[in-house]
């Protein structure tokens, strides 16, 4: 797969809701982020963020959770 | 429960009694599951605080009194979203429910608090819980909160499902405390067996959750709207760091001047007190100690109780609503360029106050690196106590307008917050870079703060800050009493110059003669170890200056009297080594309890040594 140019999670504009495919970081990361719900299959939507929109809240599952920038575009949108 | 378990024979006798006879219980649950507040419901004041072995995390030991005066112990685990142990807090509980952590007998039981309102997440943590093989019982929490968001769920189910009791609790209202209660007392049984799955996946875990909840008539709650609303406003682009800018300074406001009757209040009462027990006592070195050792050294512990009580109540306010994951929102990026985290605002902002409070709520930060460095920069943060050093070199050094005095001090600050950034900066790019977790921050819905649960942790804030550091403290205070009251001559305390500490202030001069300093400063830097400004009494005191610690005639006297004393260049060499070096042991005494060991106050010391001498000596050579 080309991650260069998928679409991932800081592609998301406020409001807009994209599904997870996969997340491109180190298995000890990946399931930290699992375990907060951000399963390859969930629909996730971008909340409000921070001045400059990083870091952005996303709402995953039920809750809210704000990732760095730098995290975010590791998430693979389907 | 008849149909409590699948196999008796195989299951070992569970251990009724350990600890003293009492039961030992771990409440165990992911972060903002509201643990904590359960924890306090069910024990009140009797709670100890105390480290586990080796690493930061603290142990919280509470004692529930249960019907008919039974008590049994409860353990308030760090909150966790799961047990593979990866990060300290996780390594804690995993090794504590395991039995496997030294002097603390193996839990006979398990409170499992999870948030109601977003099970399909939090019953994921039940499965590590189940393959324990102890007996366990299942809270959900906050079911005003599910109910009021119109989500709902059958427990009985719930627990016919997953094998262990379950019971739907508000821990904040005291709903349903009595079913915990119940369990505490009653005969524990032994989880019986379920399905599990395999706990290393995590999606599988997940799915297995999701089952269990659909199975259990599990209703999501609605979006919590409100919470979205207020967000709307708290974290909106403008308003958002402007309110977020007005809380912190109200909060510096509350600490530095806020604050200022009380310790006012407990200054005259240790003092009153103390001339009390002088019109009682002979003249003597017995009673110059009591009085000038321990009473004064009592005093300069309790008098920083008020600004710990004042900041611990407002960070209990910020935690509890939800503002402060908003405030960590809001100054990450700023924070995250020097390696710092959002959570970090705050002790860096009331370390503009005092370091020791600032230290003290370091604790909000879940990444023990992150902690670390925060604790270990946020003494640069210009405190209130550099302000009379500070105020007095100043006036006697730069002549002229207030305005020019002021920007020197501004000057001041820029210079601490600089040197705290860049300190941080070379620390998290080094010894401390990141932990292998990537930074996430959940924003809990908001809620109203439990009065009973932030008044405890005043309380507690404020045992384990006497006990721990106060005992300190002390000390060092009777110490830098002997110093400066012997040797004895004819029976009687000599002049501060004969004295140990003019001894060493004598023996440090060639030392400290590159800064520009003579032996007089040398003194004043020994006494000031205690709190810096206590050198401006010391220098007053050696310079035969009646009241220089007073605002006024002697403080102009003494004014006059260094700027014939000291070089222009050793004067800019005492401001930058008291911005810089770590001259207060209160905050020393703090490090070492929150770092759980000597190790970290001892490198921050030498460093802000190593750093105050350098650059005094660069500053007295750019001012010479």
């Amino acid at each position: 797969m080309n991650f260069s140019s998928a679409r991932v999670l800081v592609d998301l504009k406020p409001s807009e809701t994209g599904v997870l495919e996969t997340i491109d970081l180190p298995s000890d990361f990946a399931e930290r982020l699992m375990q907060l719900g951000f399963l390859p299959g969930t629909s996730i939507e971008a909340g409000p963020a921070a001045p400059g929109g990083d870091p952005r809240v996303y709402r995953v599952d039920g809750s809210e959770i704000a990732l760095r920038r730098e995290t975010a575009i590791h998430l693979i949108l389907r | 429960m008849s149909d409590c378990h699948a196999s008796g024979s195989v299951q070992a006798p569970v251990a009724e009694y350990e600890t003293h006879g009492r039961r030992l219980v771990a409440l165990i649950g992911p972060p903002n599951s509201g643990k904590s507040t359960l924890f306090n419901q069910l024990t009140g004041l009797r709670q100890k605080v105390a480290n586990y072995p080796g690493v930061t995390v603290e142990r919280h030991v509470g004692q529930a009194i249960l019907d008919h005066h039974k008590k049994v112990d409860l353990l308030d685990l760090p909150g966790v979203y799961s047990l593979n142990p990866r990060s300290e807090d996780e390594r804690v509980t995993h090794d504590v429910l395991a039995g496997k952590m030294p002097d603390l007998p193996r839990p006979d039981a398990v409170l499992l608090i999870l948030d109601s309102t977003n099970l399909g997440r939090n019953l994921a943590l039940v499965a590590p819980i189940l393959t324990l093989g102890l007996p366990v019982m299942v809270v959900l929490n906050m079911a005003d909160d599910l109910r009021g968001r119109g989500g709902s769920v059958d427990t009985q189910t719930l627990s016919a499902e997953i094998g262990v009791p379950v019971s739907l609790i508000s821990a904040s209202q005291g709903e349903g405390i009595d079913q915990v209660r119940d369990f505490l007392q009653e005969k524990l049984a032994p989880a019986r067996r379920v399905e599990l799955p395999v706990l290393q996946d995590v999606p599988q875990c997940r799915k297995w959750a999701a089952q269990v909840a659909e199975s259990a008539h599990y209703r999501s709650p609605a979006p919590p709207q409100v919470t979205r609303k207020i967000d709307h406003y708290l974290l909106h682009p403008v308003f958002g760091p402007i309110i977020l800018l007005v809380i912190l300074a109200g909060i510096w406001w509350a600490i530095f001047a806020g604050a200022a009757p009380a310790m006012d209040a407990v200054d005259e009462l240790i003092s009153s007190s103390g001339d009390w027990i002088r019109e009682r006592m002979s003249d003597g070195i017995l009673r110059s100690l009591l009085i000038d050792g321990i009473w004064s050294g009592v005093g300069s512990v309790v008098i920083f109780l008020p600004q710990i009580l004042l900041l611990t109540l407002f960070i209990g306010i910020l935690e509890d609503t939800g503002y402060m994951a908003r405030a960590a929102l809001l100054a990450d990026r700023l924070l995250a360029k020097v390696g710092l985290q959002g959570k970090a605002v705050i002790p860096m902002v009331s370390a503009l106050a005092c370091a020791i409070p600032a230290v003290m709520s370091t604790r909000a930060i879940e990444s023990k690196r992150d902690r670390l460095a925060t604790i270990f920069v946020a003494p640069f943060m210009v405190c209130s106590a550099r302000l009379p050093v500070y105020t007095l070199l100043i006036a006697a050094f730069v002549p002229g307008a207030a305005w020019k005095q002021a920007m020197v001090l501004l000057g001041l600050y820029v210079l601490g917050a600089v040197m705290a950034f860049l300190t941080a900066w070379v620390l998290k790019s080094s010894v401390l870079k990141s932990d292998p977790v990537p930074f996430v921050l959940e924003m809990p819905p908001y809620r109203w703060p439990n009065v009973q649960s932030l008044g405890l942790r005043m309380i507690d804030r404020g045992r384990v800050f006497l006990r721990r550091a106060g005992t300190v403290i002390l000390g060092v205070s009777v110490l830098l009493w002997v110093l400066a009251s012997l040797p004895l001559k004819d029976g009687e305390s000599p002049e501060i110059a004969e004295s140990y500490a003019g001894a060493i202030g004598h023996a440090i001069e060639p030392a400290i003669e590159p800064l520009g300093f003579n032996w007089k400063i040398g003194v004043g830097l020994i006494t000031s170890l205690a709190a810096r400004e206590v050198i401006v009494g010391t220098l007053g005191t050696i310079y035969g200056i009646e009241g220089a610690e007073e605002e006024g005639e002697g403080n102009d006297s003494l004014r006059d009297t260094l700027k014939k004393d000291l070089t222009p260049g050793g004067a800019a060499a005492l401001v930058v080594f008291f911005a810089f070096a770590m001259q207060c042991f209160s905050t020393i005494a703090v490090v070492r309890r929150e770092t759980g060991g000597w190790k970290w106050p001892a490198i921050q010391f030498l460093y802000m040594l190593a750093l105050a001498y350098g650059c005094g000596f660069l500053a007295n050579r750019i001012f010479s």
